[in-house]
């Protein structure tokens, strides 16, 4: 077996392993306007894309504008990200459902911060699940990742790239204050270590070309804008044509496929990591910076004797539903720790269904979610 | 007469005739006019079909991106030149027109026009100013003129309206000018300038409604909004002869700035040639 290449390690902030991961991806447009705790994502793009051959850094007017360059860059073929955090985020929401309906792949890094408003722009939480898997308008399929270390922050970076190109569509990764902030040490892939991943483009004459043909992945081809294949990009509900249409068969073909791309492809969206799940009668269900203090407290009860485990949850949503199911065939005790006042065990106790009790951590005080905290609910039982 | 049918055969070539017809304009509605010029000086200036993108908002002007077989791309309400502005910058070749209403870039999207201008992104700003939004029903936009009666301003309206014109100055657009639907030859004239100019450049063009505006303010059939234009607009080099107390409620048309400077985006790529050239040759 050839000896693996030593990889590069680096001391890095979170904020700075997402640019490294989108460096890796391929991402070549950055639109973004600043806003804490987000900013330093921002800040080393325009230090590193302008040097990068056909890099494009752009400071936009606000966060509206930031959406729409990036959708923009998109249509052009580019690999395009913006980063922000929660009023910034809103302020997105608009165009972000106009790249879903329009079938845009991008990247939205969040780093979310203490709301609602203003609210605390310096302190971690994790206030924005919900936002980011309703906060744009009408019925829409979405990704959303997260990361819970600085390693996690470029790993899933790049996965949140690979996601929006395989299935057209924008991805969301989730990051709190603490993992942004945090510097610690990290390994760089080398070339061919990774995955990556680029839109399918099509390659039949363009006038065969049908933007929004139905395909068995239900993701159709998409050229970038210029390429000899002219077609309507609009947010209106569209026919195969891309033409707007208001004929029902028309729309429910549309909104079906839309949904169904994601769906099918649960398999290989919906990401977790389970440690010590296996037999456990008390399963702690965590996300982003809480992870780690989960993944302490449960090692603490197992050495006092109780059968803990943690799924800790990289993909938000589509929300594992197979995985909870898997340890809900055992464990009599679900914990779901969170910095909000309960977002995600609001999808958790969905899937639950009663069968498990669920028992909430909740801070919103802009503080962390510490071990001990977790560690006496998980003794609780 | 002959010159007439040689610019209908024109249009054909570039309309698409897959897509639904009839159109969504109401009869009287200048936007087809705007549009008509719009495919005459492309088709005058030479571009292929696949160099050109139209980048539309929201409202009736938004709509005319669908009928035209360019690169097209129907935006959020307001956020045309955002787009514009990722296109542009992510394939300088291409020729980006934003195509918006006065609704869309003065109203909703002011920030981003003015951004635009500021910038010098090297994108066409095509303003249809029909004083009016005409796809909600006839509400008062930032463009309605002082004391008109809108759906809602039904008891006259009371803001000041905004100079397209001179807000694009202000802002910094690289080349500005103004036509409208009556006086056609001027329109196209500006508007191919407008196309060949780098940096930003911002075309209004006023355009009546009479479905939403006419009918409510004295203009009674659409060929009496028509003879307005022709009665109020006056080019500007004799605009600015006239007398200060002669101006009064006359609209000044042409070209207001044609400054030619390089777009953002030229200048942003030699930056970036020149840290190519530099790692190339080993510096830093």
């Amino acid at each position: 077996m050839p000896r693996r290449k030593k990889r590069t390690e680096i001391f890095a902030l979170g904020n700075e392993a997402v640019v490294q991961g989108a460096l890796l991806a391929g991402c070549s447009f950055y639109g973004g306007y600043p806003i804490t705790p987000s900013s330093e994502i921002m800040e080393i793009m325009a230090a590193s894309l302008p040097k990068i051959e056909d890099g494009v850094f752009m400071q936009m007017e606000d966060e509206i504008a930031s959406m729409g360059a990036v959708i923009g860059a998109s249509l052009s073929g580019r690999k395009a990200m913006t980063a922000t955090s929660g009023p910034g985020f809103s302020l997105m929401q608009e165009n972000l459902g106009y790249a879903v309906m329009a079938e845009t792949p991008l990247v939205l890094v969040n780093v979310m911060r203490g709301g609602p408003s203003t609210g605390l722009p310096t302190s971690p939480a994790q206030s924005d699940v919900q936002q980011a898997r309703w906060g744009t308008h009408g019925d829409h399929p979405i990704i959303v990742l997260s990361a819970s270390d600085v390693q996690e922050c470029l790993d899933m970076t790049i996965t949140a790239f690979n996601m929006a190109e395989k299935y057209r569509t924008p991805v969301i990764l989730l990051l709190d204050e603490v993992t942004a902030h945090t510097r610690e040490k990290i390994e760089i892939p080398n070339e061919g270590e990774y995955e990556v991943f680029s839109r399918t483009i099509p390659s039949m004459p363009p006038e065969w070309y049908r933007p929004y043909e139905e395909t068995v992945r239900g993701v159709p081809p998409m050229p970038p804008i210029g390429s000899g294949y002219r077609f309507h990009v609009t947010g209106l509900t569209h026919d195969r044509n891309g033409f707007p249409t208001q004929r029902p068969e028309e729309v429910v073909e549309l909104m079906d496929r839309i949904h169904r791309k994601i769906d099918q492809f649960f398999y290989d969206i919906q990401l977790v990591e389970e440690i010590m799940t296996d037999d456990c009668d008390v399963c702690v269900i965590a996300y982003g910076s809480v992870a780690r203090s989960a993944e302490l407290a449960v090692k603490q009860a197992r050495s006092h004797g109780v059968k803990a485990g943690l799924l800790k949850l990289m993909t938000l949503f589509p929300y594992p539903r197979r995985h909870t199911e898997k340890i809900l065939a055992h464990a009599k005790t679900l914990v779901v720790p969170e910095m909000n006042m309960g977002q995600m065990s609001r999808e958790v106790k969905r899937v639950n269904m009663g069968h498990a009790a669920v028992r909430t951590i909740n801070r919103v005080d802009g503080q962390i979610v510490t071990p001990s905290e977790i560690f006496k609910v998980i003794m609780q039982g | 007469m002959s010159k007439n049918i040689t610019g209908n055969e024109i249009i054909h070539q570039y309309l698409r005739h897959n897509k639904k017809f009839p159109h969504v304009l109401c009869a009287g509605c200048g936007h087809g006019i705007v549009l008509g010029t719009l495919i005459r000086s492309i088709h005058s200036l030479g571009i292929p079909k696949d160099d050109v993108v139209v980048v539309a908002g929201i409202g009736c002007s938004g709509r005319l991106a669908v009928y035209v077989d360019f690169n097209t791309v129907h935006t959020t309400h307001g956020r045309a030149l955002s787009f514009a502005t990722g296109i542009k910058m992510s394939n300088p070749k291409l020729h980006v027109i934003a195509l918006m209403g006065d609704g869309d870039a003065l109203s909703i999207g002011g920030n981003h026009l003015i951004h635009a201008a500021r910038r010098n992104i090297g994108v066409t700003a095509l303003i249809l100013n029909n004083s009016i939004y005409g796809m909600t029903g006839g509400q008062s936009s930032p463009a309605t003129p002082e004391g008109s009666t809108t759906m809602t301003n039904p008891y006259g309206q009371l803001d000041h309206s905004f100079d397209t014109v001179e807000l694009a100055k202000g802002a910094g657009a690289n080349y500005v000018a103004r036509g409208t639907v009556f006086h056609v030859n001027r329109l196209e004239k500006v508007m191919v300038e407008a196309l060949e100019r780098p940096g930003f450049s911002v075309v209004e063009a006023i355009t009546p409604c009479h479905t939403q505006y006419g009918r409510k303010n004295k203009y009674k059939t659409p060929v009496d909004m028509y003879k307005w234009l022709k009665s109020t607009a006056i080019t500007v080099e004799r605009y600015n002869e006239l007398p200060e107390e002669k101006r009064e409620g006359r609209m000044p048309i042409g070209v207001f700035v044609d400054r030619q400077q390089p777009g953002f985006e030229e200048r942003y790529y030699a930056m970036q040639d020149g840290f190519l050239k530099r790692s190339a040759k080993g510096g830093k």
